[in-house]
């Protein structure tokens, strides 16, 4: 796996991936959404990805910002949509290395439907959940990722709904490379972004992610930081650590690290055989 | 002879980014940083290591740790 290349006489220059004269970012102090984007611009440096070949597609939602600050080719599309305009694009441009920026509430809610079809295909795209368990965009309404349980603006007296396993859904419906990472650990997003970018095929990586303005005041967490610590204690657990810990360690805590990969035909590579064979027939 | 004085890193912080949100002084692992105002100073660049994490987790892109 790709070591990360930070050096610490020289830090990480991010400017030269962003559209400086847009920032500082909308995002509220503390939310996770930055530090998520800060570790996929390491990963396509990584990867020694070019600017230009890069395309980066989001629908609505405070983590489909993400492409407003981006030097890359870049489209902010329609709620829940952007797998679709990704879609189009890369049939129709397939050198593009398409990223895409999406929510819970926009990949899981109003775009569950696009997701599945997405992943189904294995059409060659790098989709990111920013996972925060919430529409921070629109006030703090619950999600299909909100917990049993979860006061949000939509349920005062506590989420009743039963969240979406997103990575469960992705390999389900076909995605074939699956990841979980979160906003705490940094490197290690870095090490899993760097090995989507490699992948042939949909990758989805699911991000645990904050959103303390929204989530985070109304769940009694008292700020960012305290929010990233509750992602360390006590949220996840370590695809090479879940066998080894005893099952009251694991009970109730979602898995980081790579959960699936497998080698399985490309859309666009299937589509350009067919159209080769009949136009050559 | 006077030993050469040590080396510190140079910390910059874009005032115009930071949100002083307080994640890099919280994760400090040196106690380096502190809120003042509305943003982040460094406070006690000697007891910087020069790890990296403030940068690791500034959600907005406001802090370099430089050796
Ligand atoms: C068709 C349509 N329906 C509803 C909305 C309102 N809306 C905007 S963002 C959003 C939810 C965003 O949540 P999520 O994707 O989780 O992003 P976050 O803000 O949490 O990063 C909703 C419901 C809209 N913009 N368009
Ligand atoms: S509302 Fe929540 S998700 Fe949106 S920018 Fe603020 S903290 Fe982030
Ligand atoms: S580099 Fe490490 S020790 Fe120095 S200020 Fe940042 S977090 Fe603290
Ligand atoms: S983490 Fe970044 S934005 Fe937050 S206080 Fe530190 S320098 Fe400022
Ligand atoms: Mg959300």
């Amino acid at each position: 796996m790709a070591v990360a290349k930070q050096k610490l006489s020289v830090p990480f220059d991010y400017d030269k991936y962003l559209r400086k004269d847009k920032l500082p970012h909308i995002w509220c102090p503390g939310c996770g959404h930055g530090i998520v984007l800060k570790s996929l611009l390491r990963a396509i440096d990584n990867k020694e990805l070019s600017k230009n070949d890069l395309c980066m597609v989001s629908g609505i939602g405070c983590s489909s910002r993400t492409p407003g600050y981006v030097d890359f080719n870049t489209l902010h599309t329609i709620h829940g949509r952007a797998f679709s305009f990704a879609t189009g694009l890369k049939l129709a441009k397939p050198s593009l290395k398409m990223i895409i920026a999406t929510g819970d509430g926009d990949a899981m809610a109003i775009g569950g439907n696009h997701f599945i079809h997405t992943c189904r295909r294995n059409i060659d795209m790098l989709i990111i959940v920013y996972s925060n368990a919430i529409y921070g965009m629109t006030g703090g309404q619950f999600s299909p990722t909100t917990p049993i349980g979860s006061i949000a603006t939509t349920s005062r007296y506590g989420n009743v709904e039963p969240p979406f396993d997103i990575c469960e859904m992705a390999k389900a419906a076909g995605a074939t490379f699956v990841a979980r990472g979160t906003a705490y650990h940094t490197q290690e997003l870095e090490r899993t972004f760097t090995e989507a970018l490699g992948h042939k095929g949909t990758a989805v990586v699911e991000v645990i992610d904050s959103c303390p303005i929204y989530f985070g005041r109304m769940n009694k967490q008292r700020g960012a930081s305290e929010m990233m610590e509750n992602i360390e204690k006590n949220g996840t657990v370590s695809v090479k650590q879940v066998d080894k810990l005893p099952a009251e360690k694991t009970e109730g805590k979602l898995v980081r690290g790579i959960l699936h990969r497998v080698e399985k035909p490309e859309y666009c590579e299937q589509y350009d055989k067919l159209i080769v064979a009949k136009a050559t027939k | 002879m006077a030993e050469p004085a040590k080396k510190l890193p140079r910390i910059e912080i874009s005032e115009r980014r930071c949100k002083a949100c307080s994640i890099c002084v919280d994760f400090c692992p040196t106690n380096v940083l502190e809120i003042r105002g509305t943003t982040c100073v460094v406070k006690d660049l000697e007891a910087c290591t020069r790890c990296q994490l403030c940068d690791l987790r500034c959600p907005d892109f406001a802090i370099r740790v430089f050796d």
